[in-house]
């Protein structure tokens, strides 16, 4: 059969009652914890494993932790809790705005946007993080620039230095740290686990925070690309909203979806341009499917390979020297 | 000091950390080998803009300009005013 997006449909019974099944033995079995901790965003990924541990341990085994700060937007709670309600899942809200102004979050990352834009005001401007949009076409390199949109709406863009850079991801990245903080506290609390939510292309391409959203006892759809994901919020009735939704960072002030902070094309190239690189499958037969270039293909296995040899750090577990 | 030297000790230092016995020749893939990851873009672009004086606009930042040693220099010398 010619190659095409047919290789990313899944059984998706067949792979909810597999994930399922490990999740129990892992969690209560091997583990010995009473039930699961998801941390809900309000995202495609936490919806469907929010799914997937209700099916695996029961509603009332279930704690839903939603945990906003000021640059979240409003409609990623308001999704949470209209998922949690459908599924019958106690959701909980953790306000993380003021700890993290106790860590000097956004102080740290204020400091660091005013040496790029010097009249940057935080209570007005939005800021983002982007990578040229032009991966396809001509497969530039992930060089980051910051955005600045004022309150006239006019936005503008500046290549980061790497110091600036650095700092503005060192700080971004307590926030994941404290929600991986305050999902332990209440998992300890009820004898229940962390269940994660990176999938497929978050774990492999290095697009989570080490010791942040990577944090968690068990990852249950981290082998499934984005698109399938798709499949299972779909199959376990993940609310039309969440699924519609265009995936964001929520993470800076600015909106900022994750194709232009680090996918760079649309899931649905991506994941069937990644398949191809994981099975061998010439770039020829890839384009074909897509209807673009061979070239095309190659920026994006070029991107892929880079990606993942430049993030094996995040992934690396502590190494203990013998 | 030619360019390509300069660019040589540049990768070597903050790369490389140092570290001579890598066999770093004109032609080595510097992107592809993984010895200029993401990070290492960013400062060579600011290392190319402080020590020849050329702001490297975000169309150039493209394979083709940075994977080796003799593509940066290249690069440089074509955008280099004569002169």
């Amino acid at each position: 059969m010619q190659f095409g997006t047919h290789v990313l449909q899944l059984d998706v019974e067949a792979e909810t009652n597999h994930i399922v099944t490990v999740m129990r033995q892992v969690i209560q079995q091997d583990f010995r914890r009473r039930g699961a901790v998801v941390g809900l965003s309000g995202g495609i990924d936490s919806a469907t494993v929010l799914g997937l541990a209700v099916r695996a341990f029961g509603a009332e085994r279930v704690l839903a932790v939603m945990m906003p700060e000021k640059a979240s937007s409003p409609v990623s709670e308001q999704y949470a809790l209209q998922l949690a309600e459908k599924y019958g899942v106690t959701a909980i809200k953790e306000d993380l705005t003021a700890g993290l102004a106790g860590l000097s979050c956004y102080a740290r990352q204020d400091e660091a946007v005013r040496s790029v834009f010097s009249d940057y005001n935080p209570a007005v401007d939005k800021i983002k993080l982007v990578l040229p949009g032009d991966l396809l076409e001509r497969g530039s390199l992930n060089v980051y620039s910051l955005s600045l949109t004022g309150a006239d709406g006019v936005e503008r863009r500046r290549v980061l230095p790497v110091a600036a850079y650095l700092q503005i991801v060192a700080a971004s990245n307590m926030k994941q740290r404290s929600r991986m903080l305050m999902l332990y506290y209440h998992a300890e609390q009820r004898n229940y686990a962390v269940i994660g939510t990176a999938n497929r292309n978050e774990h492999a391409q290095g697009f989570f925070v080490k010791y942040g959203d990577g944090g968690a006892d068990i990852q249950p759809i981290q082998h499934l690309y984005k698109t399938q994901i798709y499949q299972l919020a779909d199959y376990l009735g993940v609310t039309q909203e969440i699924i519609d939704r265009t995936p964001t960072t929520d993470t800076y002030s600015a909106e900022c979806s994750q194709e232009e902070f680090y996918f760079r094309l649309p899931f649905e190239q991506m994941d069937l341009i990644w398949y191809g690189l994981d099975h061998d499958i010439p770039a020829v037969d890839v384009a074909v499917a897509l209807q673009i270039s061979p070239q095309q293909v190659e920026h994006v296995y070029r991107d892929l390979a880079q990606k993942n040899r430049s993030t094996e750090y995040l992934r690396a577990k502590p190494i203990m020297v013998r | 000091m030619e360019i390509n030297e300069r660019i040589r000790e540049f990768v070597v230092e903050n790369c490389l950390f140092g570290d001579t016995s890598v066999d770093l020749t004109d032609d080595t893939a510097l992107l592809d080998s993984g010895i200029i990851d993401s990070t290492g873009v960013i400062e060579m672009v600011f290392f190319i803009s402080e020590t020849f004086g050329l702001e490297v606009p975000a169309e150039d930042m493209l394979p083709e300009n940075f994977n080796s040693i003799a593509r940066l220099s290249a690069y440089i010398e074509q955008r280099i005013p004569v002169g």
